[in-house]
């Protein structure tokens, strides 16, 4: 064997294959040990960490040592064999996926135990290893075959991951809609990579399909823009960028939680992925109003999706919405870059696919960790809806706590990670200005103050989140025997949460790792640490311009804390413990306490317009006097508007046309005996 | 030299510390005058925190830890913000940690765990105070950012230094996009730190309040600290008002007469915004919350307004 192809199998896209091969390996043996399920799900998820262990190692490396790797595998048609390809852009989407793969799959090995004695969990485990694969070969493909058939895996696996408990109508219903967006966004994909390939080397051959023939070639705008537009819906029904998010709200929340959190944290990644992928790599030269298209998806789903993550009162649903805006965040950096890459501005568009791609690391991170949290609840509980649940954290403190880091670092707050990309996407938008076009000098800051709304808005989010799921008292009738996570599952999340601090205490470093992936996409890096200590500030265009250290943040309200904790407990002071103070009323209770919709009702006020909303009050009178009611029922519906305007036209449309179609169905020969006799005639006439 | 910069960082922040109580007793007591009352003296405030930290702790029985950190991290970060924010020079050290988009953001995460200690006891007063104090935060902020974004415009940076050193070296003319965002800035102000029309710090009505009914179950050194802490905020705002808008006097260099000149110039503003305060919150009346929109809507709208004025005149 020559250095070569030794390096094939060594270097970071060997070790990428040998984490999917495990991965398949695993999902082949899983049957047979269905026997031991106990011994099954051990077994299986810590292999899936250990090809996770993998994928971070390929990952890292690759980034870190700027590879670019290919590998050809004699599999796939004749004239098309698999082409494998890792480079620094799906380096860094192989460290986030196995990042949090790792995390997840340590806390499926408690998570999925809960199963035990009430239904096999076989199927479960061959898909969740399916689906990791799948994921992984959708960043390593380098042909559209390849891509599309592991894309396919993707969505094929995932779905019968949201089917698991099958015996449920809402779980049937919400993985045949996730089938029917997944699908229709999978053929505009097909269709992208047909045009791009098309007119790369013509319809004959199949040389067009690799992604190397899409690179060379030179599409006139107008084609490009097609297979843009495809891509981009495609990709955005898969991301789930509102309009196109219907399914995820149904989809994420009924699955196992694990893979709500690979799903919410991983699989829209992919779809980000496959954005940059196109946009940046394959088709490579663009003009600026791409970027607003994007960017102005990117803000819609943010700002909406936050709005109606606020009036959720299902805690996994609550998370599946602040997906899609998280969705939208990673949009609006990427569309910012596009902008800024189109009017020649490296540097710009550099700094906004680093917060960009930045979020995505942060996103999979803090959303994995708290959906991992939310399944400790349900897992303990059994209950997803927050208006039953309060003070959690008595009986969960682990989970309690964990939950709140991820809580506080989706609510992008200093000095946890969220803050680190939200802050760089700020940077970026400051320096708008120096676009030339006079519209996008205001367009562009007005962007960034829609980004601030959103990030306030999911500051209030997620103070309901953790406030009426954790903290007060349990607002059910009867609390149910709640039980802490157990260790694996809490050694999942305290990963989870670790990495999330330390990508927000300490982003130089990442950045400095993952900053060759816009010199290989837009031309040039942002050197983010600059000057001494330059670890220590994240400065990205100048320290003059703007500095940010999250280590201080993080040091110096430590410190201040401890002291004035230090000092104040020199003399040790008392405390005493009493019941609430009820106003001298004496028949406080729990319903009383502030709920889920009682605290998003300044919100849904404010912005109830977005929102279709039945609102009604029925009071019952006691006796003549209306002031004194016997009883109060209210009643509250808050729809997404996207589905009467889009789908039920679209649903209501199909429906007519097969109607129409279906009468041609006669049930009678002759009837049928006239149709090929005139399709025999049209065929004679025209195709000669 | 280095050691020098970190004592007057100590310096500036052990005075604001110790003035942000008289400043409280400042205003309340121009409030009394102005409203004909008599008031209890300029060093009141300092009466009331060190009588709270001599009390003992009484906590609701199911108070969760979350209750009992949360105003060790409200005082931590208000500290650390004033360690950043220049009050007296610009030499401090540890002021490149933040830009004002990162003092946003700690003002914010002192808000998020107040919310959630308002949370924690169960009663509905303090889930109406978070609830409340959220909706109007998320209001508040992007006005808040837009107006950032104005001044940034001129001084090409979001560093607080740096704006300063820019109104210095006299580059910055007059300019009526700054008029428009110290307006944005002021009402927005108004809305952060609590005051009237947004709120109303005297009050404990349960429909009006919205920050004292988030802290309503705290007491002895817990309550002293949140005290503390707000009183401390309210400085804070002024002086980060100050630095962007008004800076003259903060000290360029790090000799003694120049702090000590700082200093001075320092207290003739915060006599003056003290002043303007009393008018405003004298003249105005607490507004509903429902009106709190507009507000806020119109501080956004000055501040876009502002950032209009820019593109069109340069």
């Amino acid at each position: 064997m020559d250095t070569e192809s030794i390096y094939m199998i060594t270097g970071p896209i060997g070790i990428v294959s040998s984490a999917i091969l495990l991965l398949f390996l695993s999902a082949l043996l899983a049957p047979l040990l269905k026997n031991s399920q106990r011994f099954l799900i051990n077994a299986s998820f810590m292999s899936a960490s250990a090809a996770s262990f993998l994928g971070i190692a390929g990952g890292i490396w690759a980034v870190g040592g700027g590879y670019t790797n290919t590998l050809v595998l004699p599999l796939g048609l004749p004239d098309l064999p698999f082409h494998l390809r890792i480079d620094p852009l799906a380096g860094f989407f192989i460290t986030v996926i196995c990042l949090l793969s790792f995390c997840v799959s340590l806390y499926s090995i408690g998570y999925i135990k809960g199963y035990l004695g009430r239904r096999p969990v076989t199927r479960l485990v061959i898909f969740y290893n399916l689906f990791l694969a799948g994921m992984l070969m959708v960043v390593l493909a380098d042909d559209a075959l390849f891509f599309l058939i592991s894309w396919e895996v993707m969505a094929a696996a995932s779905y019968f991951l949201v089917m698991f408990e099958d015996e449920r109508i809402e779980n049937r219903r919400a993985a045949f809609l996730y089938m029917i967006v997944a699908h229709i966004g999978a053929i505009a994909i097909l269709l992208s990579f047909g045009v791009m390939a098309g007119l790369a080397t013509g319809f004959e051959s199949f040389n067009g399909y690799t992604f190397d023939a899409m690179r060379e070639a030179q599409l006139p705008l107008s084609w490009a823009t097609a297979a843009f537009l495809l891509a981009f819906f495609g990709f955005a029904a898969k991301a789930g960028v509102i309009p196109l998010h219907v399914w995820l709200p149904e989809a994420h929340p009924v699955a196992p939680s694990n893979v709500s959190a690979l799903m919410s944290g991983v699989m829209l990644k992919t779809a980000i992925y496959g954005i940059v992928r196109v946009t940046f790599d394959l088709i490579g030269t663009y003009p600026w109003w791409w970027g607003a298209i994007v960017l102005i998806f990117g803000l819609i789903s943010a700002v909406m999706g936050v709005l109606y993550a606020l009036m959720q009162n299902d805690l996994k649903r609550l998370l599946a919405y602040s997906s899609v805006e998280n969705v939208g965040i990673i949009l609006i950096g990427i569309g910012a870059s596009m902008i800024f890459t189109s009017f020649q501005m490296p540097l710009l568009a550099a700094l906004a696919l680093i917060a960009g791609l930045y979020h995505a690391m942060n996103h999979a991170m803090f959303k994995g960790l708290l959906f991992m949290g939310a399944g400790s609840v349900l897992h303990a509980t059994n209950e997803r809806n927050m208006e039953q649940m309060g003070g959690l954290i008595h009986r969960m403190r682990w989970t309690a706590a964990l939950f709140l880091i991820g809580c506080v670092s989706i609510s992008a707050l200093p000095p946890f990670n969220g803050f680190v990309s939200e802050w760089l996407m700020f940077q970026a938008f400051l320096l708008s200005p120096a676009l030339p076009s006079p519209l996008l000098k205001l367009l562009v800051p007005l962007g960034a103050a829609l980004l601030a709304l959103t990030g306030a808005l999911a500051a209030a989010c997620f103070v309901k989140a953790f406030g009426v799921t954790f903290l007060g008292h349990w607002r059910g009738h009867h609390m149910p025997r709640v039980h802490e996570a157990d260790w694996p599952m809490r050694t999942g999340m305290i990963l989870a949460a670790l990495t999330c601090l330390v990508l927000g205490v300490l982003p130089t470093f990442f950045i400095d790792w993952m900053d060759i992936i816009p010199e290989q996409l837009v031309g040039t890096k942002i050197s983010a640490s600059s000057g001494v200590y330059g670890w220590l500030w994240l400065a990205p265009v100048a320290r003059e311009r703007a500095s940010y250290s999250g280590t201080i943040v993080f040091l110096g309200i430590l410190l201040v804390v401890v002291a004035v904790y230090i000092v104040l407990h020199v003399k040790p002071g008392t405390i005493h413990r009493a019941p609430i103070w009820d106003c001298g009323f004496g028949k406080l209770n729990q319903r009383m306490q502030y709920n889920a919709t009682a605290f998003s009702m300044p919100i849904r006020r404010i912005f109830g317009f977005l929102f279709n909303i039945r609102e009604k009050v029925k009071l019952t009178p006691k006796g003549l006097s209306p002031a004194f009611p016997k009883r109060l029922n209210y009643y509250l519906r808050i729809r997404d508007r996207s589905w009467g305007w889009l789908y039920k036209p679209v649903v209501e449309f199909s429906f007519w046309v097969s109607r129409r179609v279906g009468r041609l169905q006669q049930g009678r020969i002759q009837a049928y005996l006239i149709y090929s006799f005139i399709t025999i005639i049209v065929l004679l006439v025209f195709s000669r | 030299m280095k050691l020098y910069k970190f004592i007057i960082e100590f310096l500036q922040v052990a005075i604001l510390l110790g003035i942000a109580p008289a400043f409280m007793g400042w205003v309340r007591m121009l409030k009394c005058w102005s409203q004909g009352r008599t008031s209890a003296g300029l060093f009141q405030p300092y009466r009331d925190i060190i009588k709270l930290f001599s009390k003992d702790v009484l906590l609701a029985d199911n108070a969760s830890w979350i209750f009992r950190f949360t105003p060790y991290l409200v005082f931590g970060t208000v500290v650390l913000a004033g360690g950043i924010i220049p009050m007296l020079s610009l030499e401090l050290p540890i002021a490149s940690t933040a830009d004002v988009i990162v003092l946003v953001g700690l003002f914010a995460i002192a808000r998020f765990f107040t919310a959630l200690a308002g949370m924690d006891i169960g009663t509905a007063f303090g889930g109406m105070g978070s609830s409340r104090e959220m909706t109007i935060a998320s209001l508040a902020e992007p006005a808040m950012l837009m107006a950032i974004f104005t001044v940034s415009l001129a001084s090409k940076s979001t560093s607080l230094s740096q704006m300063v050193h820019v109104v210095y070296s006299g580059q910055s003319v007059l300019r009526p996009s700054l008029a428009f965002a110290l307006f944005a800035f002021v009402l927005i102000a108004l809305a952060e730190t609590g005051r009237i029309p947004v709120d109303n710090p005297a009050t404990h009505l349960e429909l009006t309040m919205i920050h004292e009914a988030m802290i309503l179950e705290y007491s002895g050194r817990h309550l002293a600290l949140i005290e503390w802490a707000n009183m401390m905020k309210l400085v804070l705002f002024i002086m980060l008002g100050a630095a962007v808008f008004a800076p003259w006097g903060i000290a360029q260099t790090g000799d003694l007469t120049a702090i000590l000149a700082a200093f001075l110039i320092m207290l003739l503003k915060l006599a003056a915004v003290g002043f303007v305060l009393v008018i405003i919150e004298t003249g105005l009346a607490k507004m509903r919350i429902f009106r709190l929109t507009e507000f806020l809507g119109s501080a956004f709208l000055l501040a876009t307004l502002g950032m209009l004025s820019f593109f069109i005149l340069e």
